[in-house]
C-alpha cells in the first residue's frame, strides 16, 4: 500500500535537549497508525512537527517528512496552513483550549465552510449541523447555539472531532483523543472513528494506552525517551514483542478481561531527557540488558517482515515468545 | 490477599451528601445529591473499589468518609459508631485511623516542606504515637517501606517523579498507623509502568500491616486486580456489588456490562467491530436526575417501569445484589445495546 504521509528519522530538540531522537513512522488511505509511549516520550511531539505546529522554542534538526510526494519539511508557513485546513486534520490532547469560548459551537464549525468552502450563512449552518449529527450530539440543531463551556467533556471532544472531520481531510492526526473521556463515551468516539477510517480515512492515533490501541490501529510505533524502540503490525507486535520495552507495557497494562494476568511493573523509572542514560536509554529498567547495552546505543533494525526493534537482543526477546497471546473467545 | 475479620472498619448507611450549587450568577442556589443513598462496608483489611465515571460521586464519597463533608443524611460508621456523634476525642482518633491519599501526587505535598517534615507533621499533632527522639529513625524506616531511599528525607516534593511523590504521599498516610487508607485514584496520574509499582507496593503493605483499603478509580482493569470486592456507583448510587470477579464474571446490571464491555484492554487487538455495548446519549447531570432508574436514560434495556420507579439494590445469589428491574446475566446480552 503507498503511503499517505511517511516520516523518516525525525528529530526535534529544545536547545540542548533531544525530545525526539529519530523516530520513523508512515500512514496509508484507510488505515491506521497509533503511536504509544508513556508521558514526555515524544508522542506529541513527533505529530506536531509533521504539521509544522511545534512550540517556538523547537527545531526539528534532522530527517524527512513526506504528504503525498511533497517534502513538507520545505513548505513555508502558508502552505502547511493550508495544508491543516484541507487534507490533514488534527485533534489536540486538550480540546477546550482548541474552541473559542465566546462563540457558539454552530458558528465555530459553520466558520470552517464558510472559510474553506465559500459557502453562505445558512448553507454553512445546515452542514454545521449536519456534521455534529454524525459524531452523535444529540438535538444537534439547538446544540449548535450553545457554547463551549456549555457542553460536557465527552460532548465537546466531539464538537472537536466534527471540526476536524468536516471538510473531509485524508488525514486525521488524533493526540489522546479520548484520555480525559469516561469508558462509555470513549467507546462511542472510537467506534465512530473506526467508522471514518473504513470509509478510506487515514489517522494517527496518539496514545499511553494499549487497550486503546488495540481498539484502533492496526499498526503501532512505540516510542521510550525520545525514540521509536519498536514498530509492526498490532497483531504481531500484541502476540510477541520485539523489545523488552514493549513487553514490559504490556505485562504492566491492567486487564479487564484477564483475571490470570497481574499487572507487572517496570523497575525504575522513565529518564529525564537532559540526563539520558549512555547506551540504550532502557538499559537502567531492562531485564534484558548486558554490557554492550551501557555503551552502545541500539540502531532501530528489522527483525521480521515488518517489524522493527531498536534492541541488541530483539530476537531473545522474540524467541521469549507472547506477552498477551490470549485474543478473545 | 489480606486476611478479613467480619467486622466492618467503615460502614456507610443509606449515605447521601453533597453541595449546594448556584445556576449562574443571579441563580437561586440548589442542592447537589452526588451522593444519593449509598450503602457500602469495608472490612479490616479488605481491599473494596469504588468504581464509575466522572461526576458520579465517588470522590464525594471519599470526602463524607475522611469527615470533609457532613452527610446530609445517613450514617457513616467507623467500628460501628455513627461518627457524627463522636465526642473530640473520637473525633481526634478518628482522623488518625482514616488517612487519604489523592489522585494528584503534586498538589497534595507542600512543597516548602522536606520529605522528614511531610512525615512527621502528623506525630506533632497527635503525639504518643512515635516519641520524638526516634522520629529520624521511624521516617527511614518509613520511606525504606515504600520502597524509597531512606537517605533522600532532606529533600523537597519536586525533587521526585510522580511515581515517588506518590510513595512519600502514601508513607505519609501510614505515618500514623492507620486502620483505613481511602485512596482516590491514586494511580490514574501515573504512567503504566508506574502504576503497577504502586499498586504491587499497596498489596504488600496490606499483608504487612493490615490496612483496609476503600480504593477509588474508573479504571476497570486496576480493579480486577487489586479488589477484594467492587461497589459500581452511577449517578450517586450503587448500582451493582459483590467479588470482584463474580461481578467481573457475571455482570448482572446493564450499567455495569457497559462499563466491562466498553473498557479498552490489551487482549482486545482481536475483538471484532460491533462487540462492545455503546450507550447512547450523554451522562445525565446529577443536578437533575432522571426519573425512576437513573440509568434509564441510557439503558437499552429500558421499560416503562424504569421511568416510573427507582430499583433497589437486591441481593440476587450470595452478596452480589443489583439495583435493576430487569437485572440479567452477560451471556444473555446481546452484544450491541441498540
Ligand atoms: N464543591 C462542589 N460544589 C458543587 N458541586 C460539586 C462539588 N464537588 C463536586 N460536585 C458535583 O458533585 C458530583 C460528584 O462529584 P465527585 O467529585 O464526587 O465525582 P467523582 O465521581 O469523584 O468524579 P471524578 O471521576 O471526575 O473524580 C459532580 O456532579 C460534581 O459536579
Ligand atoms: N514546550 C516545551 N519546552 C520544553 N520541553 C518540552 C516542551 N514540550 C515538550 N517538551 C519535552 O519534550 C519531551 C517530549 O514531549 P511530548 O512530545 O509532549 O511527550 P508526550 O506527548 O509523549 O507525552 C518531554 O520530555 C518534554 O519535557
Ligand atoms: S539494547 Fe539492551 S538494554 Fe536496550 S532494550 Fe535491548 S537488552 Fe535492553
Ligand atoms: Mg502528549
Ligand atoms: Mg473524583
Amino acid at each position: 500500500m503507498t503511503e499517505l504521509l511517511t516520516v523518516s528519522d525525525l528529530a526535534v530538540s529544545f536547545g540542548e535537549v533531544r525530545a525526539v531522537r529519530g523516530v520513523s513512522f508512515g500512514v496509508a488511505e484507510a488505515t491506521t497508525l497509533a503511536i504509544v509511549g508513556e508521558s514526555g516520550s515524544g508522542k506529541s511531539l513527533s505529530s506536531l512537527a509533521v504539521l509544522g505546529l511545534l512550540p517556538a522554542q523547537a527545531q526539528v534538526t534532522a530527517g524527512s517528512i513526506h504528504w503525498d510526494g511533497r517534502d513538507l519539511r520545505a513548505c513555508g508557513a502558508d502552505e502547511l496552513r493550508q495544508l491543516r485546513g484541507t487534507d490533514i486534520a488534527m485533534i489536540f490532547q486538550d480540546p477546550l483550549s482548541a474552541l473559542n469560548p465566546s462563540l457558539t459551537v454552530g458558528y465555530q464549525i459553520g466558520e470552517m465552510f464558510r472559510r474553506r468552502r465559500g459557502l453562505g450563512r445558512d448553507e454553512a449552518r445546515r452542514r454545521a449541523i449536519e456534521a455534529m449529527t454524525e459524531v452523535g450530539i444529540p438535538d444537534a440543531a439547538r446544540r449548535a447555539g450553545s457554547y463551549p463551556h456549555e457542553f460536557s467533556g465527552g460532548m465537546r471532544q466531539r464538537v472537536m472531532i466534527a471540526m476536524a472531520l468536516a471538510l473531509d481531510p485524508r488525514l486525521l492526526i488524533a493526540d489522546e483523543p479520548t484520555t480525559a473521556l469516561d469508558v462509555t463515551v470513549q467507546a462511542q468516539i472510537l467506534r465512530l472513528l473506526r467508522k471514518r477510517q473504513r470509509d478510506g480515512l487515514a489517522m494517527i492515533i496518539i496514545s499511553h494506552d494499549l487497550g486503546v490501541v488495540a481498539r484502533t490501529a492496526q499498526s503501532v510505533v512505540v516510542m521510550y525517551a525520545g525514540r521509536a524502540v519498536e514498530s509492526g503490525p498490532v497483531a504481531d507486535l500484541y502476540t510477541v514483542p520485539a523489545h523488552p520495552y514493549t513487553l514490559g507495557l504490556m505485562a504492566a497494562s491492567p486487564s479487564a478481561r484477564d483475571a490470570g494476568r497481574r499487572p507487572q511493573p517496570i523497575d525504575g523509572y522513565p529518564p529525564d531527557g537532559a540526563a539520558l542514560p549512555t547506551g540504550c536509554a532502557f538499559h537502567p529498567r531492562c531485564p534484558f540488558a548486558r554490557q554492550r547495552c551501557r555503551t552502545e546505543d541500539p540502531e532501530l533494525r528489522t527483525v521480521a517482515p515488518g517489524r522493527t526493534s531498536a534492541c541488541h537482543f530483539a530476537e531473545e526477546v522474540l524467541s521469549r515468545g507472547g506477552a498477551v497471546g490470549h485474543p478473545r473467545a | 490477599m489480606a486476611a478479613q475479620s467480619d467486622t466492618p472498619v467503615l460502614e456507610l448507611v443509606d449515605l447521601v451528601a453533597g453541595y449546594r450549587s448556584r445556576q449562574g450568577p443571579l441563580g437561586r442556589s440548589r442542592a447537589v445529591r452526588a451522593v444519593a443513598g449509598v450503602n457500602l462496608a469495608v472490612r479490616a483489611g479488605e481491599t473494596v473499589c469504588l468504581v464509575g465515571e466522572s461526576g458520579c460521586g465517588k470522590s464525594t464519597v471519599a470526602r463524607a468518609v475522611v469527615s470533609l463533608l457532613r452527610p446530609i443524611a445517613g450514617e457513616v460508621r467507623f467500628d460501628g459508631r455513627d461518627v457524627t456523634a463522636l465526642d473530640r476525642a473520637g473525633r481526634r482518633d478518628l482522623r488518625r485511623q482514616v488517612q487519604l491519599v489523592f489522585q494528584d501526587p503534586y498538589a497534595s505535598l507542600n512543597p516548602k516542606m522536606t520529605v522528614h517534615d511531610l512525615l512527621s507533621e502528623a506525630w506533632r499533632i497527635h503525639p504518643g504515637i512515635v516519641p520524638r527522639g526516634d522520629w529520624d529513625a521511624e521516617v527511614a524506616a518509613l520511606l525504606e517501606r515504600v520502597g524509597l531511599n531512606p537517605g533522600h528525607a532532606t529533600r523537597y516534593p519536586h525533587q521526585f517523579s510522580g511515581g515517588q511523590r506518590q510513595r512519600i504521599s502514601i508513607a505519609r498516610a501510614l505515618a500514623v498507623r492507620p486502620r483505613l487508607i481511602v485512596c482516590d485514584e491514586p494511580v490514574s496520574a501515573l504512567d503504566v509502568s508506574i502504576q503497577a509499582q504502586i499498586l504491587n507496593l499497596l498489596a504488600r503493605l496490606q499483608r504487612e500491616l493490615g490496612v483496609a483499603y476503600l480504593f477509588i478509580t474508573h479504571d476497570l482493569g486496576v480493579v480486577r486486580h487489586f479488589a477484594d470486592r467492587v461497589a459500581v456507583m452511577h449517578l450517586g448510587t450503587i448500582v451493582e456489588s459483590g467479588q470482584t470477579e463474580q461481578v467481573y464474571e457475571r455482570p448482572a446490571h446493564p450499567y455495569t456490562q457497559a462499563l466491562l464491555s466498553a473498557a479498552p484492554s490489551v487482549d482486545d487487538w482481536r475483538a471484532q467491530e460491533g462487540e462492545e455495548i455503546v450507550l447512547r446519549g450523554d451522562v445525565p447531570s446529577p443536578l437533575d436526575p432522571p426519573s425512576g432508574c437513573r440509568f434509564h436514560t441510557r439503558c437499552w434495556k429500558a421499560r416503562d417501569l424504569c421511568r416510573a420507579e427507582e430499583p433497589a439494590l437486591v441481593r440476587r445469589d450470595t452478596d452480589h445484589p443489583v439495583a435493576c428491574h430487569f437485572a440479567t446475566d452477560a451471556h444473555v446480552v446481546a452484544a450491541d445495546g441498540h
